[in-house]
């Protein structure tokens, strides 16, 4: 007699990759124009989906996230969790110091709170007043045209000479008195969650850096219980940037900062209700902080919503789910939480059989048929 | 397949996957854990490439423990050939060169299992590492885990016991049929992983160290060889573990070697009947062999 049930496990799982390989590469079937996805075409044409993954990946490599979504299909979760976990074997090399945002060169920026801001508004690329019609002319498009259409949109775009920075709107509110002193931590070397555990109650910038790589969806969720009435934030958008930030690095020999390249990233920064100062000094407004890699404003918003949600939190006590740093830094990664919910699937006999038993016993002890 | 086609790009991963900083901090924590018996050290548990719930808390102690001469053993549900056993074995087959695996329980120097001890009582020069889900037996009475911390602290257990008063006084028998709160030299209670009920006294003054490892809680803690760990129960309502008695009281035995002192896994086989067999496949192997070299022999 055989050994049931659990045999033949390195079998299976050649198997099912090979199948999932077939499924990848199935157009090509008879098909002498199928092509592979060229990692190109998904950074390009993709680029919202490398947003996410780089963001949730924690590391910005959009080539090898691009990959990443070529192995998996388009599977985010999975996708994301490829580039994480190689980018968890990479040692860490160096600090960059905090990094000045007014120094990003922008594609967008907007602010809900000013009509006008110092600077000016940008929409830049957004679909936020597009109509959502199925674009049918796409089903069938022609390379050529394809082509034609970045070219031209460049031709006529008028040649503009951008400033270096743009001014953040809560300076100009800070300026005025409105909002907080800048805090004393700043400047302080943050906390780096993918060396060190979450021992609450933990510093902000730990709360911000978990948030940063958090699972898009889960944010949202948790930030829009916030929105709907499990909460009180009633945010107000201050300013909202997407733009490549330079980043600076010590140079290894003279220490002296670098510009070693730049990161696509998203910031959002809102104006929350007003506090009655604990020292006695004038009430000022409240402030959330959101910035990702990549561009993901929905993220961004959401994780400065839940930024002043956690400080209101950590300040008074926690009255809704999305105040308490636990609850909501514990169940955001989409790598834990995609992992866990996966591992359901693996074999449990032997706790089922555990089960078993204890059901069967207290059956009989309740008198019903074992 | 991740680390695979990484390594066929070039990209050549550490011994071990891990690099040596990730490998001394989770030795550092291990050194704690043992020295606190039963105490959940926090580390920074690094993503691995397989998911987390998969034994990837397991993997990182496996691979940080894991040196040139270690013959390594992996298990799932008792078995070493169930899918994720394979596969994890076949990821430190990959990414530790020159280390061997075995299935034999006997000549292992270290073992990854996920919801078993083996049957074969484990020896001083062996380790156990064991792949933890919930690493905190609170958690059913407290979500928070800053609370927990200092309930742990204070060896403050009282709304445990309860949780096991109710059950007798709802079901007339404590409910907890894997996962069974144990008391760890006398002070910190811990989540034994869901080992069935039958594995937890092999807690008790083991001969080898047994770690346990939570990677997506990122926590590590440990019993130390020859700890005292006691499954908690009441003077007058004593711990049990599974029951493998049939209807006429007579205790089942394993349908392919015989065993009738196993832990037994139950299934419907086509036919429609139930059968029960051994779980740790390495001991109903053993059983099968001691069986045939026995046979033919007067007896």
């Amino acid at each position: 007699m055989s050994y049931v049930a659990i045999k033949g496990g390195g079998q299976a799982i050649a198997g099912a990759a090979a199948v999932s390989e077939y499924l990848r590469t199935e157009e090509g079937l008879g098909n002498t124009g199928a092509e592979p996805l060229a990692i190109d075409a998904i950074l390009h044409q993709l680029r919202h989906l490398v947003d996410r993954v780089v963001s949730e990946g924690g590391v910005y490599y959009p080539r090898f996230a691009a990959l990443a979504i070529k192995q998996s299909m388009g599977d985010t979760l999975e996708a994301a969790f490829a580039l994480r976990a190689w980018r968890s074997t990479r040692p860490r090399l160096s600090e960059t110091p905090p990094l000045d945002t007014s120094r990003m060169r922008l594609i967008r920026r907007i602010s809900a709170a000013f009509k006008d801001i110092p600077g000016g508004q940008m929409l830049g690329p957004t679909p936020d007043y597009a109509l959502r019609l199925l674009r049918l002319e796409l089903m069938d498009e022609s390379p050529d045209a394809f082509r034609a259409v970045a070219r031209n949109w460049l031709e006529k775009c008028p040649e503009a000479e951008l400033p270096d920075t743009f001014p953040k709107v809560l300076d100009a509110l800070r300026a005025e008195g409105l909002l907080p002193p800048v805090s004393a931590t700043r400047g302080q070397t943050a906390f780096d969650i993918t060396r060190e555990p979450l021992v609450f109650p933990v510093p902000r910038s730990a709360q911000l850096a978990t948030m940063a790589r958090a699972e898009t969806g889960s944010l949202l969720a948790i930030a829009y219980s916030n929105m709907r009435g499990y909460g009180d934030v009633h945010p107000t958008v201050a300013e909202l940037r997407v733009g490549y930030l330079p980043v600076m690095l010590p140079h290894p020999v003279t220490g002296e900062l670098v510009e070693a390249g730049e990161v696509l990233i998203t910031e959002c920064e809102v104006v929350a209700m007003y506090e009655a100062d604990e020292a006695g000094g004038k009430p000022v407004f409240t402030i959330g902080y959101g910035a990702c890699f990549g561009h993901n404003e929905v993220k961004a918003i959401s994780m400065a919503i839940l930024d002043r949600a956690l400080q209101k939190g950590m300040k008074d006590g926690a009255n809704n789910p999305s105040e308490d740093p636990e609850f909501v830094l514990l169940h955001v990664d989409g790598v834990d939480s995609m992992g866990f919910a996966s591992h359901y699937k693996m074999p449990h006999y032997v706790t089922f059989q555990s089960d078993l038993d204890r059901l069967r016993t207290t059956q009989q002890k309740s008198g019903e048929p074992a | 397949m991740n680390a695979m086609s990484h390594n066929q790009a070039g990209n050549a991963y550490n011994f071990g996957f891990l690099d040596e900083y990730a490998k001394k901090e989770v030795r550092r924590a291990i050194l704690k854990a043992i020295a606190i018996p039963g105490y959940q050290v926090p580390y920074a548990s690094r993503e691995m490439p397989m998911g987390r719930g998969f034994g990837t808390g397991g993997l990182q102690l496996t691979l940080s423990l894991i040196g040139p001469n270690e013959v390594v053993k992996v298990i799932d549900q008792g078995s070493d050939d169930s899918v994720n056993a394979v596969n994890l074995r076949r990821f430190i087959e990959m990414t530790c060169p020159g280390v061997s695996t075995t299935t034999a329980t006997a000549e292992c120097t270290l073992i990854q299992s996920r919801h078993r001890i083996p049957e074969l009582p484990l020896t001083a020069r062996q380790i156990l590492v064991l792949q933890v889900p919930y690493p905190d037996p609170l958690v059913v009475v407290e979500p928070s885990e800053d609370k927990r911390k200092t309930m742990h602290g204070e060896a403050d257990y009282s709304r445990l016991l309860v949780k096991l008063y109710e059950d007798i006084v709802k079901f007339g028998e404590i409910t907890i049929s894997h996962r069974y709160p144990t008391r760890i030299n006398g002070h910190y209670v811990i989540d034994p992983s869901p080992i069935p009920r039958w594995d937890v006294p092999k807690l008790n003054d083991s001969a080898a160290l047994i770690l346990f490892g939570a990677g997506r809680e990122k926590k590590i803690y440990a019993v130390p060889p020859h700890t005292k760990a006691e499954p908690l129960a009441f003077s007058d309502v004593p711990f049990r573990v599974e029951d493998f008695r049939d209807e006429q009281g007579r205790r089942r035995a394993c349908a392919r070697c015989g065993c009738v002192d196993s832990f037994l896994d139950e299934f419907v086989t086509d036919s429609g009947s139930k059968t029960y067999q051994c779980s740790d496949s390495d001991w109903c192997d053993m059983q099968l062999r001691k069986a045939r070299q026995t046979q033919g022999e007067p007896a």
